[in-house]
């Protein structure tokens, strides 16, 4: 049994990774050349790492189930990304940003991580515009900042509603150049499908080429997972439809464990469900709150009628409507952290105020900014006798220019102008917090595999904040591993090539072969789809946005039914030696069947009520949720046995020396 | 709607294709269509058939991976958005619609509707970055200040998604479009001003030497480019071709 060490450097906190990085273990140059570590997923995280042990001289290798790593879905993040760089003067520090970060994540992440993560977020602002990154900028050429929800500084940084393309572009870019120089060897449509394991060090992987079918193995010192979240367990999510948590489950099912599953975020700002053919869901950015208003009506029957189609959200009058969040929340009105305003969300709807067909949508107005930017336009052109409706007109141009593209997509996709009528917007499965579990070097509990990005458990807690998963992507990717890996590689000098002729290998690949083989020999009568998207009402229904201890167990007993009729009654057509979309896709859900058991078991073992994990049983009079931090300020780190309800729970506590716990409070 | 789709079905790289005939009935207008080809592979699924291959990922017009020709133009008929972002309700009940790969050398078919596009990942391996290691010690941001017209500009060009659709459109399979953003972005920000010789000859270089035609300045590229690239950029980066040759 592996121990949960943590590993994190003594002294005071601002001084903590200084002293580490000036005691751990290097590499001597002429010995990294030596030294061969492989990097799965090249998204944000691994993109920024396998560059950076590239141009440190390791040999690289990386493996994206894409046709180009630059199609990571760290793509699709619009909003922006963190850093204390105090450039507003409005007081941001990197304690602040620290602060900020353990609060939002409701006291449960590791003090230590976060103020790292803090501490490097200048620097990753700085690498960034070196290499060329676009970010948007005042008319004096310096930076410009916005501000997002949970804080009350402007420390975002941001490329239009696109910031996530740009920074991967920019860490493909770095990838690229070392990939030019033979430094890193990219296996682009290729999927991990095993960790081999050696006298319990991670030695490398067995992976299948996408196109051709093949079964390979690649041998490694160390191997870097950082193959993103698991959203898509519940099928509808802002992910992209081939996000997946295979990498980091098989790597669990080799004794890596899996830190706090039940930590998701939902994000308040999507386009509602439009009906059941629906794939995907997709997230309007949260920059849109800095301007929006979000509001349902506030009499019951003026929302009925808006439901009927009988009256539109325009036409009732501003005394009638419910600004929900700018009331309960008054000190952050609109910018309230992520899970709380999705929460309010729900609340409104469940009490029949929702403003779709389905009754699942609340209004997010822009009507109010049109005037307040439309006022100071046609103030600072000259024009001060503007009617309001010149006002609007110039306002809604400002609003163009900051977030058109946003628009654009709304109204392609929900076929509605929002320049017109308010949008309408739904909370929906966007982060997953959990992960493999690691230490303060982000080393699993298996030697020499390490985890980073989103497929790792640190920095966020029970809840995360908006651009701060950018940011610890590139963190652990460009800043935190490079270093901390060399800590584990030291020892590693003398090792030599790793042989993949070996029997620990030989074992991975015929388990690997037999499991694709009983994929592929049923002759059931279900899609992977119909599975995946049952489990998904499951996990949405009973293990959402609020969950109680019923239902998980009812969740979990449903989840262990549907897996064993999966693997009796899947349909899998097509040979597993070509390209196979259908094998490929039933691999992952054949982990998510199992990885959704744990999910209900962890949030049934979390008495209490945190950041995305909202337990109906636990919350205060007001409806906001009730922390325990005398039995739950831990991270729960589950060791795998065969069936995920025999899971093994082993728990880290968290300290916070820094920082005074307290009620999360956003009023 | 009843539809009729008319697809494009090719096993392997080294094996003939063909068109095939689907009739698909209840499809929506809320539906996109690349959810309307699940339906399809739902419906070929379940009657045992193969269902058709295509390249999708985030489902939301930015990682670029759909790329389907849709009634003879890149990404369908719809103007400014990737195939995952059209829906069905641009089209009308009884339609006819023909989907086929990307058509151009350089991007072979691997199999039905996905084709090999890793000669974009070489052109940029060839030289689409700014040498500048990765170790954190750079200069504070704000000390390399840009002039937000040529910011703007600069990531008007970073904003192509690589997806492929000015390759398809273009009657030489060129991939000037393409190429062209990448060399503009850097060429506009002073910080990959010192490199631009180097990198337009190498990038040019390698993109002639994947398979792609030249530019006749038709335009069709910039006309199907879902992100609205413009012709400017195939411009600038003649400018500094021929600026780099004259140097070299």
């Amino acid at each position: 049994m592996a121990v949960l060490e943590s590993k994190v450097p003594v002294g005071p906190i601002a001084e903590k990774w200084t002293t580490h990085k000036n005691t751990i273990n290097l590499v001597n140059p002429a010995n990294k050349r030596n030294i061969d570590v492989i990097v799965v997923g090249t998204g944000l995280a691994g993109s920024s790492a396998a560059a950076t042990l590239g141009e440190l001289g390791y040999n690289v290798k990386t493996f994206c189930y894409n046709d180009s790593p630059r199609r990571a879905h760290s793509i699709a993040a619009q909003g922006g990304i963190n850093a204390a760089k105090n450039y507003q003067g409005d007081g941001d520090s990197n304690y602040r940003l620290f602060y900020d970060t353990v609060k939002g994540g409701d006291y449960r992440s590791r003090e230590a991580n976060v103020y790292r993560l803090a501490e490097v977020s200048s620097n990753i602002i700085d690498q960034c515009v070196a290499q060329g990154v676009p970010f948007a900028r005042e008319y004096g050429g310096l930076l410009d900042n916005r501000s997002f929800g949970g804080v009350l500084v402007s420390r975002t940084f941001y490329a239009a509603g696109q910031t996530g393309q740009q920074l991967l572009l920019g860490a493909y870019s770095a990838l690229n150049r070392q990939i030019n120089r033979g430094k890193v060897v990219p296996f682009n449509r290729h999927e991990m499908l095993d960790l081999v394991v050696v006298d319990g060090k991670a030695r490398g992987i067995i992976a299948r080429n996408l196109v051709t079918g093949e079964i390979e193995r690649h041998g490694a010192h160390a191997v870097v997972i950082a193959s993103g979240g698991y959203g898509n367990v519940f099928f509808l999510s802002t992910n992209a439809m081939g996000s997946n948590v295979m990498a980091a489950w098989r790597t669990h099912r080799r004794g890596a464990y899996f830190a706090n599953p039940c930590f998701t975020q939902i994000h308040p700002t999507c386009i509602p469900v439009s009906g059941e053919h629906q794939s995907k869901l997709t997230l309007m950015s949260e920059s849109l709150r800095n301007d929006g208003r979000i509001w349902v009506p506030k009499k019951k029957e003026d929302a009925e009628a808006v439901r009927a189609g009988k009256l539109k959200g325009v036409n009732i009058p501003e005394e009638d409507r419910d600004y929900y969040l700018e009331r309960r929340y008054p000190a952050f009105g609109n910018l309230v952290p992520r899970d709380v305003a999705s929460r309010a969300a729900k609340e409104r709807c469940d009490e029949g105020y929702g403003v779709n067909k389905t009754g699942q949508a609340v209004y997010l107005d822009f009507s109010a900014a049109f005037l307040r930017y439309g006022k100071v336009e046609a103030l600072t052109s000259g024009n001060k006798d503007a009617s309001e409706e010149e006002m609007i007109k110039l306002g809604k141009e400002v609003i163009r220019k900051k977030y058109g593209n946003l628009f654009d997509m709304y109204q392609n996709i929900a076929d509605d102008n929002p320049y017109e009528v308010p949008m309408k917007i739904f909370p929906a499965v966007h982060y997953t917090m959990g992960g493999l579990w690691v230490d303060y070097n982000l080393q699993t509990t298996v030697p020499g595999c390490f985890a980073a990005g989103e497929a790792n458990f640190s920095d966020h807690g029970a809840n995360r904040l908006g651009a701060s998963a950018l940011m610890q992507g590139l963190a652990d990717g460009y800043f935190v591993l490079p270093y901390t890996i060399g800590d584990y590689l030291a020892d590693e000098i003398r090792t030599g090539e790793i042989s993949t002729d070996t029997r620990e290998f030989e074992e991975a690949e015929k388990s690997t072969r037999e499991r694709i083989e009983k994929l592929m020999s049923g002759s059931g009568t279900h899609s992977v789809d119909y599975y995946h998207k049952k489990l998904g009402l499951i996990m949405w229904n009973k293990c959402g946005m609020s969950r109680n201890a019923e239902d998980l167990q009812k969740a979990m007993d449903e989840i262990a039914e549907l897996r064993a009729d999966f693997w009796k009654n899947v349909r899998v057509p097509g040979s597993a030696d070509t390209k196979n979309q259908e094998l490929e896709k039933a691999g992952r859900v054949a982990d998510f069947l199992e990885l959704g058991e744990l999910f209900a078991k962890d949030a049934l073992t979390r008495n209490e009520s945190c950041g995305g994990h909202f337990r109906e049983e636990y919350q205060t009079p007001e409806g906001e949720a009730l922390r325990d931090d005398e039995n739950f300020a831990f991270v729960s780190a589950w060791e795998y046995n065969e069936n995920p309800r025999d899971a093994r729970l082993h728990k880290e506590q968290l300290e916070f020396e820094n920082i005074e716990v307290k009620t999360r409070s956003y009023k | 709607m009843k539809l009729t789709l008319k697809v494009w079905r090719q096993e392997g790289p080294d094996t003939k294709g063909k068109m095939v005939t689907y009739p698909l009935d209840g499809v929506d207008g809320d539906m996109s269509f690349l959810e309307m080809m699940d339906i399809l592979n739902e419906n070929l699924i379940n009657k045992g058939e193969v269902p058709v291959e295509f390249d999708h990922d985030c489902r939301e017009g930015i990682c670029g991976s759909c790329n389907m020709m849709i009634n003879g133009e890149p990404h369908g008929p719809a103007k400014m958005i990737t195939t995952c972002q059209l829906h069905m309700r641009k089209f009308n009940d009884g339609d006819t619609i023909t989907i086929e790969p990307w058509r151009a050398k350089a991007f072979p078919v691997i199999k039905d509707l996905i084709v090999d596009r890793s000669a974009f990942d070489r052109i940029q391996q060839a030289g689409g970055y700014i040498s500048v290691n990765t170790s954190g010690n750079t200069q504070d941001a704000n000390s390399i200040p840009i002039e937000k017209e040529k910011a703007d500009e600069a990531f008007y060009a970073a904003t192509c998604i690589g997806c492929g659709a000015c390759v398809a459109a273009c009657k030489n399979a060129s991939a000037m479009l393409f190429t062209s953003a990448k060399i503009s972005q850097y060429a506009l920000l002073p910080q990959g001003e010192i490199e631009a010789t180097d990198r337009v000859q190498a990038m040019v270089r390698q993109m002639d030497e994947e398979g792609f035609g030249n530019c006749t300045n038709t335009g069709a590229c910039m006309v199907e480019c879902p992100k609205g690239i413009k012709l400017e950029n195939i411009a600038r980066m003649n400018r500094e071709y021929l600026k780099a040759e004259t140097i070299a």
